[in-house]
């Protein structure tokens, strides 16, 4: 399916209706406790307390020949501790049947409205036949549900991952260009490299995959680069994006290339000795930008300017 | 591998990102020259260098990088360590010159 509209994805909380969807569809047993601790109704609470200790548990099913007859908590425990009954058996102190209890099969949704409802902390899970198969507690819910919605959150960020072109399909035009506009200054190595950064997450943000958002920032960068190291007065990087390609275009105002096949060619550099001790000048910028793009054209003259413009086609 | 394991084995100095010490390491790569970085380099690769200047971290950003190790326990300038904390770059250092560095994290297996 077509995402309509990449722009605001990473903003934009996934829509109620999945998240509905996503809890709608959970069943109690995907989430229950099926390890499961039980004792009969003639232990002791000192058992009860026991059993709870040892497990950290705050609630036991109690089970008789017949099944299911009753649950204990820790609520009940305390009961029995405050009239130092410990040693009286759990019926005593237990919730006997009919108990709230939950169905395995049934939506979560359903078994967490009537734990609201009867203010219970637990309910015991039955199965078809009417056989004790686990526990549900309120710590289970919650912890299901928020794990449900990171997963959901986690899809919406992967349908991030597309192409601009979803971008424009919302916005309804004969053409649409997006325009995105930095200046470089000349000399300014410390700030080498923001525009390039800056272009790749603009291009991330609209939905352009990472892998291209990579090879339009490496040869931004590369430009960028050759502003600060070689023109007089720096210069701009305009990038320009439209349903099918991206068009980054750099000028600047001299000095110009003598020779243009000469600078395309690898290795070949005239970039100062300052600039050459920082790790720049190897000769590999243009070859670097021509490999990543899927053209790039120079125009260049002596005393007036240099204006670069490098295509990246956008998959259709 | 992750970062912190080769941390750990080769005892590097943790400059900068240290919260992002537990990403994947997918292999490394040497060289001065940062075009040959931005050409070479892939996403998730160590960096072996003896740069030090900021336009590092921009490079190592914008390759995606799993980090830097800077070699000769060469000085690294304040700036370029404020802006590798800024981009999340993980910026380490090793005494080791460049060749021997690079022979440790061959025998951990990188």
């Amino acid at each position: 399916m077509k995402k309509p509209f990449a722009l605001f994805a990473a903003d934009k909380a996934p829509s109620l209706s999945k998240v509905h969807e996503l809890i709608r569809e959970l069943k109690v047993s995907q989430v229950m406790t099926k390890t499961l601790y039980t004792l009969p109704p003639d232990a002791t609470m000192q058992e009860v307390k026991d059993l709870m200790r040892q497990h950290r548990i705050s609630g036991v099913p109690v089970v008789d020949a017949q099944g299911l007859c009753g649950i204990v908590s820790l609520e009940d425990l305390i009961h029995a501790l405050e009239q130092q009954a410990l040693s009286a058996p759990i019926r005593q102190f237990m919730t006997p049947m009919p108990l709230v209890v939950a169905r395995a099969q049934e939506p979560l949704l359903e078994a967490f409205k009537r734990l609201e409802q009867h203010n219970v902390g637990r309910m015991p899970v039955l199965d078809g036949h009417g056989a004790l198969v686990g526990i549900v507690t309120h710590t289970d819910i919650i912890a299901s549900l928020l794990k449900s919605l990171q997963d959901v959150y986690t899809e919406d960020e992967r349908l991030c991952d597309c192409n601009p072109q979803y971008f424009f399909d919302a916005l309804r035009s004969d053409a649409t260009n997006l325009l995105l506009r930095y200046h470089v200054e000349a000399g300014d190595f410390a700030h080498g490299g923001e525009a390039s950064a800056r272009i790749k997450r603009a291009l991330l943000r609209i939905g352009a995959s990472p892998r291209l958002a990579r090879r339009v920032a490496i040869a931004a960068y590369e430009a960028e680069i050759n502003l600060i190291i070689h023109t007089n007065r720096g210069g701009s990087v305009l990038v320009d994006v439209t349903p099918q390609e991206i068009r980054v275009v750099v000028q600047d105002s001299g000095p110009g290339i003598p020779d243009v096949e000469e600078a395309r060619r690898p290795g070949f550099s005239t970039a100062s000795p300052r600039a050459r001790e920082m790790g720049f000048g190897a000769g590999m910028g243009l070859t670097n930008i021509e490999r990543c793009s899927d053209r790039l054209d120079i125009w260049s003259a002596l005393g007036v300017g240099t204006r670069l413009e490098i295509v990246f086609k956008l998959p259709a | 591998m992750t970062l912190q394991d080769i941390v750990s084995s080769l005892h590097l100095e943790v400059l900068a990102g240290a919260e992002h010490l537990g990403r994947e390491v997918s292999g490394g790569y040497v060289a001065d020259l940062l075009s040959c970085v931005m050409a070479g380099a892939e996403a998730g690769n160590l960096w072996i260098t003896l740069q030090t200047h900021g336009n590092i971290i921009a490079v190592a950003a914008l390759v995606e990088l799993s980090g830097i190790i800077v070699a000769e326990g060469a000085p690294i300038p304040p700036e370029t360590l404020a802006k590798a904390a800024e981009q999340n770059v993980v910026v380490l250092s090793s005494p080791q010159p460049v060749y021997q560095t690079v022979a440790q994290l061959v025998a951990l297996g990188l």
